[in-house]
């Protein structure tokens, strides 16, 4: 199965709204995305300990725990419906049959809730890419790429209800390319590699999928551009490189969705909202109730359109009201009630406004995630046919975009953003047309870097 | 010298060509390998250190210095071996077992071998006993461990107790970074140090070995 995207699913960024998506999807017990309402996505992880199969057993009770806890507040707090996230640890990757394992558990609660007093549910499970284990990385075959397709069929028949990852292919280049600010390495990876392996991958997930009738969800850039996010956090990259990379990264993401993905995007893809005006499926996005697991400049704006709102994860610690990820639970259930309630009273433009307008004016990373920036580089991907020119028309969009926000004084950008942005902007005019051209020229830079055969090349 | 001051500032702006052609003139015009290497490579990268540090600087312009520092020191390198010169340090840096996350590692290396210091790069999932078995082979003054996950972390702990039991520990001195780990757990698992991000780290192993500069 292979879909084109060559035009808007949302034409009009007014369309792009929180809790409505042209295309739901019902998933789980009873829980339907896109169609109205905005549900918490519950995400966490272990404490520090160790993980291996001697301390299994503490392992498994910190799950008990866990789900125990959902179960105890989703009733407490009259959830209207619930994604919970499990993702799985490079162990449990590595041991297909353990992450097989604590899937069934969280299943078990999930169906008790349900059974119990009603509450519609979902369990999405994201397995580990552990393809990156050597450099270069070999992304078709060997044990790991044989443990990580294990993990999806095993996680698929244990009750998992949605399925995703947040593949790394290209990653060994992208890295680099980030840090050096070379965009040729950031466009090669991302509109020409990355692209590639996703098609291998994401045909074999959606295959699994099919197999075991459980929903394909999603991808996430959240390897390349949130790294990049993070690095600008830390002061050592601009922010307007981390916002172009953002913009960039969502062809390789949108390539799930080509191979018949579809949804609910990942809560760490913050491309999310392009993709949303592009494909019409439901996205989960992540903000200012994830600061437990990091920090961002998108706290608000990256509510604006979600359908899920995640917390990204939370260690399963004790805090003075009790579990952590239960304390998590209840933050985003009362940011879920104030999406519903403005969706229920007709104030969701409103609220929605006020979401993009606390944070666009702030940071170039805000800006391009609000619904007329991302209107604006979906329309630009979708003019174009190949990953490589939809990429770098994505990127050139954004620079587009930052450069008339900061000439129209929308954006705050100082001296040194400003010179990196025309910097950008002239790397990507330079860059060829013909994506062979690119190719021969990426392989002398970063042939030590990658191996062609993961690539198919 | 008005020369070296030349390198030093050639350096900072990551001018590589120049900066290659201004060690071979000052090494023909008889200045020793190691003034050049000190007054001018260090020099240069001491002020990008500061520039990246109070946020003048973003890690690419770093790098692109680090890169006129390199080609430098292809020219150097042989007359400073000729000259006995003594290396600043050598560091040896891994990841720990069970994690595969290696950017911070590999940021924390460039940044290290911009100051001048030789890295040995063990990569990433590294049982201990590699650890150990890299230490005896290569005898690191430093070695430096990174985790990103709250479930690999306890192995920087498996690390240094492998290398206690293998009669290397005061051979070497241990730091940690990543971002679930801390101060307060380096003390606790014993290590001598604790560096939240790149350039810190770098402060951290000048400080551990007494370098100043």
């Amino acid at each position: 199965m292979s879909v084109s995207f060559r035009a808007l699913s949302v034409p009009d960024p007014s369309g792009l709204m929180f809790g409505r998506a042209p295309k739901p999807v019902s998933c789980g017990f009873g829980l339907e995305l896109g169609k109205g309402q905005v549900y918490p996505e519950l995400n966490f992880t272990l404490p520090t300990m160790v993980l291996d199969e001697s301390n299994w057993a503490a392992v498994v009770a910190h799950y008990e725990e866990i789900g125990t806890s959902i179960q105890r507040a989703a009733k407490r707090l009259k959830l209207p419906g619930l994604m919970v996230e499990f993702e799985l640890l490079p162990p449990m990757t590595e041991h297909p049959s353990w992450g097989a394992e604590i899937t069934a558990i969280l299943h078990r609660h999930l169906k008790q809730a349900h059974k119990d007093f009603g509450l519609p549910c979902a369990l999405r499970v994201t397995p580990t890419d552990i393809r990156d284990v050597t450099r270069p990385p070999d992304l078709r075959s060997g044990k790991p790429v044989e443990a990580l397709l294990q993990s999806f069929e095993q996680c698929a028949a244990a009750g998992a209800d949605v399925l995703s990852i947040e593949s790394v292919g290209a990653k060994e280049v992208h890295d680099e390319a980030l840090l050096y600010g070379d965009l040729d390495g950031v466009i090669f990876a991302l509109g020409v590699l990355a692209p590639r392996d996703m098609d291998f991958l994401w045909k074999k997930i959606v295959t699994v999928c099919s197999s075991h009738k459980v929903v394909p969800g999603a991808d996430s850039a959240c390897g390349f551009a949130n790294t990049a996010m993070q690095l600008s956090s830390q002061g050592m990259l601009p922010e307007v490189l981390a916002a172009v990379v953002r913009a960039a990264s969502a062809v390789r993401s949108l390539v799930a969705y080509e191979c018949g993905a579809l949804g609910p995007s990942k809560d760490c893809a913050y491309e999310g909202p392009i993709l949303k005006a592009i494909t019409g499926t439901p996205i989960a996005m992540e903000g200012k109730s994830a600061s437990c697991a990091h920090f961002s400049p998108v706290g608000n704006v990256a509510a604006a359109m979600c359908d899920l709102w995640s917390n990204e994860s939370v260690q399963n610690v004790r805090l003075l009201s009790g579990p952590a990820p239960e304390a998590y639970l209840e933050l985003l259930a009362y940011d879920c009630r104030l999406f519903n309630q403005a969706l229920k009273s007709g104030t969701e433009r409103a609220y929605q406004d006020l979401l993009v307008e606390s944070d666009v004016h702030l940071s170039p990373q805000a800006y391009i995630l609000s619904p007329i920036s991302t209107g604006r580089i979906a329309s630009a991907i979708v003019k174009e046919s190949s990953h490589y020119a939809m990429t770098l028309a994505a990127a050139r969009e954004s620079v587009l975009i930052l450069r008339e926000a900061g000439q129209k004084k929308e954006l705050d950008l100082n001296s040194r953003e400003i010179e990196w942005l025309e910097r950008i902007s002239r790397d990507l005019d330079a860059l060829p047309v013909d994506e062979q051209q690119l190719l021969v020229s990426m392989q002398e830079r970063y042939g030590h870097l990658f191996s062609a055969a993961s690539y198919g090349l | 010298m008005k020369e070296l001051q030349e390198l030093a500032q050639s350096v900072e702006q990551g001018q590589v060509q120049k900066v290659s052609g201004l060690t071979q003139q000052l090494l023909d015009s008889g200045v020793s390998p190691q003034t050049v290497l000190n007054d001018g490579l260090i020099a240069g990268m001491t002020v990008v250190g500061e520039k990246m540090r109070s946020g003048e600087m973003y890690l690419p312009e770093v790098l692109q210095s680090a890169s006129a520092m390199h080609g430098s020191l292809k020219i150097l390198k042989p007359h400073l071996v000729r000259e006995g010169a003594q290396s600043r340090g050598k560091i040896m840096v891994g990841t720990v077992k069970g994690d595969m996350h290696d950017i911070g590692k590999n940021l924390v290396s460039i940044m290290l071998q911009g100051a001048g210091f030789d890295i040995v790069d063990l990569g990433l999932n590294v049982p201990p006993q590699k650890f150990v078995e890299a230490i005896t082979a290569h005898q690191p003054a430093i070695l430096g461990l990174s985790a990103m996950l709250t479930t690999t972390m306890l192995n920087m702990k498996t690390t240094i107790e492998a290398i206690n039991a293998a009669g290397l520990r005061s051979n070497v001195k241990v730091i940690i970074g990543g971002a679930p780990v801390s101060q307060k757990f380096a003390d606790e698992i014993g290590a001598d140090g604790y560096a939240r991000d790149a350039v810190l780290a770098v402060d951290k192993v000048k400080q551990l070995l007494g370098v100043t500069a």
